[in-house]
């Protein structure tokens, strides 16, 4: 089985967002960036495909030469091959026809992305990617086994789980759940130097439109000051949720 | 050329995010000066849509669509769009209608923008706000392609009662057998709680709960304010509660009208998630938790003391009040 993890490279989950260039550029300033945590849970649940069923594992980023920290790092926590596809993400559109070349000249039988990134938060790579090439999809997906050609795949619903089967090739939108989050793993000594002398292949984009374009960033509005109410009188908590805030 | 929204139903009765993005498409079409058409698959009564500004409603009633399909739902929202010639096309961000959106997108060769918590800030070009950075930021995004998708985030809009008269025609997709290549097995759902995602209340546990044992507190809470239940990040991962109460940058975003958070000392990851719900509350018994610079109204207290307070509180506010 042939396995491509899709990974954003994003800034790690505690960084402060700050904007640059009159509010239209992210400022990376002091900013340390990681795998999207979500594509981190397919990379592990890729893994175990890798050591139990003899799969081979690749990973691909559009991205520029800044991201390729990030694809190494995935590389020594395992990964065979990595593939930068040399250019800016600008949207979803243009990222996910970037991908679908790369998958159909790879051949690959599964693809697993992040349901979606921590920056941008889209939601739509996977399913983009899915419909580019045909392959069958499920996303949010908890639970991933394959058995021959064929896939159960487990997703997140509104208020439960569902469960499906699918023929390969088989595209996944994935989060927290593919594996635990005692799971993921610290890249060792070994697994770096491994790294280093690993192919990363740079190819170069094929022309894609952009659907969308983001004009303009904005924080939100600085909180006013909480409003403490002695815990000897929750009456005033009630009064305060049904008069001033009216939410009960 | 009329707006097209997408009104996603459960066990044929339209769920409360449908009347939601009814709403917001009304607003929108406003904006345009046009109208709304809805799409329903095996839906609600269309009666219920046009109290929020939907003039027409295309009904698919087909058996082959009674299990949800990403693919093929995807299909008939967009023959759909294509003949009512419809230019902008509303979806709401439940998990099905987010599964849908992204197919729905490329089958459209529509821009699509997720997360939007407002009306458009223009209309030509069509530029809309919404949520990045997991609510730490928003984005205002303008949408180039002929036909534009805007996902609305739950609960941002509301719903905005808007009568008008409703008509409604019967609509027959085609449908490819190669849109059914994900066959559903199971669905595990509990049918009498309130999900995350539709809840207008959460009530959240973190580790000040010091252990498993102790979530009826939660749970009697909840119940008392018809609430869902959620929990931080160390709980589930500690396996206190399962994952798909996780709320936060990783797990589920939270946007309810009111979040109580016990014992969540708030770290940032948790904040971003749940920082779209409009009014937080936070009972912790550490005055420094991060938590309280993020709500609005406080508690500093022992929960094991206070919450048994408030629930006793609240029934007897909620029987005064019934």
């Amino acid at each position: 089985m042939k396995i491509l993890v899709c990974i954003s490279h994003v800034p790690d989950t505690t960084s402060k967002i700050n904007f640059t260039d009159g509010d239209t550029k992210f400022d990376t300033n002091g900013v340390q960036f990681v795998i999207n945590p979500n594509d981190e849970f397919g990379l592990t649940r890729a893994m175990w495909f890798k050591e139990k069923q003899g799969a081979s594992v690749d990973v691909v980023n559009v991205g520029g030469a800044e991201t390729e920290p990030t694809l190494r790092k995935a590389l020594a926590i395992g990964a065979d091959n990595a593939i930068r596809v040399n250019a800016e993400a600008t949207d979803g559109f243009f990222v996910a026809n970037q991908l679908a070349k790369v998958v159909k000249d790879g051949g690959y039988d599964l693809v697993i992305a992040g349901r979606e990134s921590i920056d941008y938060n889209g939601g739509m790579v996977p399913g983009m990617l899915a419909a580019l090439t045909g392959a069958n999809f499920v996303n949010t997906c908890i639970g991933l086994e394959v058995e021959g050609d064929t896939a159960t795949a487990t997703r997140e619903i509104d208020g439960g789980k569902e469960t499906s089967k699918a023929k390969l090739p088989l595209i996944i939108g994935g989060q927290k759940g593919l594996v635990a989050e005692s799971d993921l793993r610290i890249p060792n000594m070994r697994g770096i130097m491994m790294a280093r002398k690993k192919p990363l292949t740079v190819v170069d984009p094929i022309d894609a439109s952009q659907e969308t374009k983001t004009v303009h960033f904005q924080k939100p509005e600085p909180k006013g000051a909480v409003t403490l109410v002695d815990s000897e009188n929750v009456d005033q908590l009630i009064s305060l949720l049904h008069n001033e805030a009216k939410v009960i | 050329m009329s707006v097209l929204v997408y009104t996603e139903s459960e066990n044929g009765v339209f769920k409360k995010g449908a009347l939601e993005v009814a709403s917001y498409a009304k607003g929108v079409a406003d904006m345009l000066g046009t109208s709304v058409t809805a799409i329903s698959i095996n839906g609600g009564a269309s009666d219920e849509l046009g109290l929020y500004g939907v003039e027409k409603v295309l009904e698919v009633k087909e058996d082959k669509l009674t299990a949800f399909n990403a693919k093929a739902y995807a299909s008939v929202i967009q023959q759909a769009v294509q003949q009512e010639g419809a230019k902008v096309v509303i979806i709401s961000s439940s998990a099905d209608s987010k599964f849908i959106a992204p197919l729905l997108s490329v089958y459209l060769t529509a821009g699509y923008v997720s997360n939007v918590v407002a009306l458009p800030e223009s209309t030509s070009p069509i530029k809309v706000k919404r949520t990045a950075f997991t609510n730490k930021a928003f984005n205002s995004t303008e949408i180039s392609s002929d036909v534009k998708l805007i996902g609305l985030s739950n609960n941002a809009y509301g719903l905005k009662e808007n009568s008008v008269t409703v008509s409604s025609e019967g609509f027959t997709p085609t449908l490819s057998d190669e849109d059914f290549g994900v066959q559903i097995e199971s669905v595990d759902k509990a049918t009498d709680k309130v999900s995350i995602a539709d809840a207008e209340i959460v009530v959240s546990g973190g580790r000040g709960l010091k252990g498993p044992e102790n979530w009826g507190l939660i749970e009697e809470l909840a119940d008392v304010l018809g609430a869902a239940t959620a929990c931080s990040k160390p709980v589930s991962d500690m396996g206190w509660r399962p994952h798909a109460e996780h709320v936060g940058q990783t797990g589920k975003p939270v946007a309810s009208n009111l979040y109580i958070a016990i014992g969540v000392s708030g770290a940032i990851q948790h904040l971003a998630g749940i920082n779209a719900s409009k009014v937080k509350v936070v009972i912790n018994n550490d005055p420094e938790a991060p938590f309280f610079k993020a709500a609005d109204y406080g508690i500093v207290g022992d929960a094991f003391e206070v919450v048994p307070k408030l629930i006793e509180k609240l029934k007897e506010f909620k029987s005064n009040n019934a």
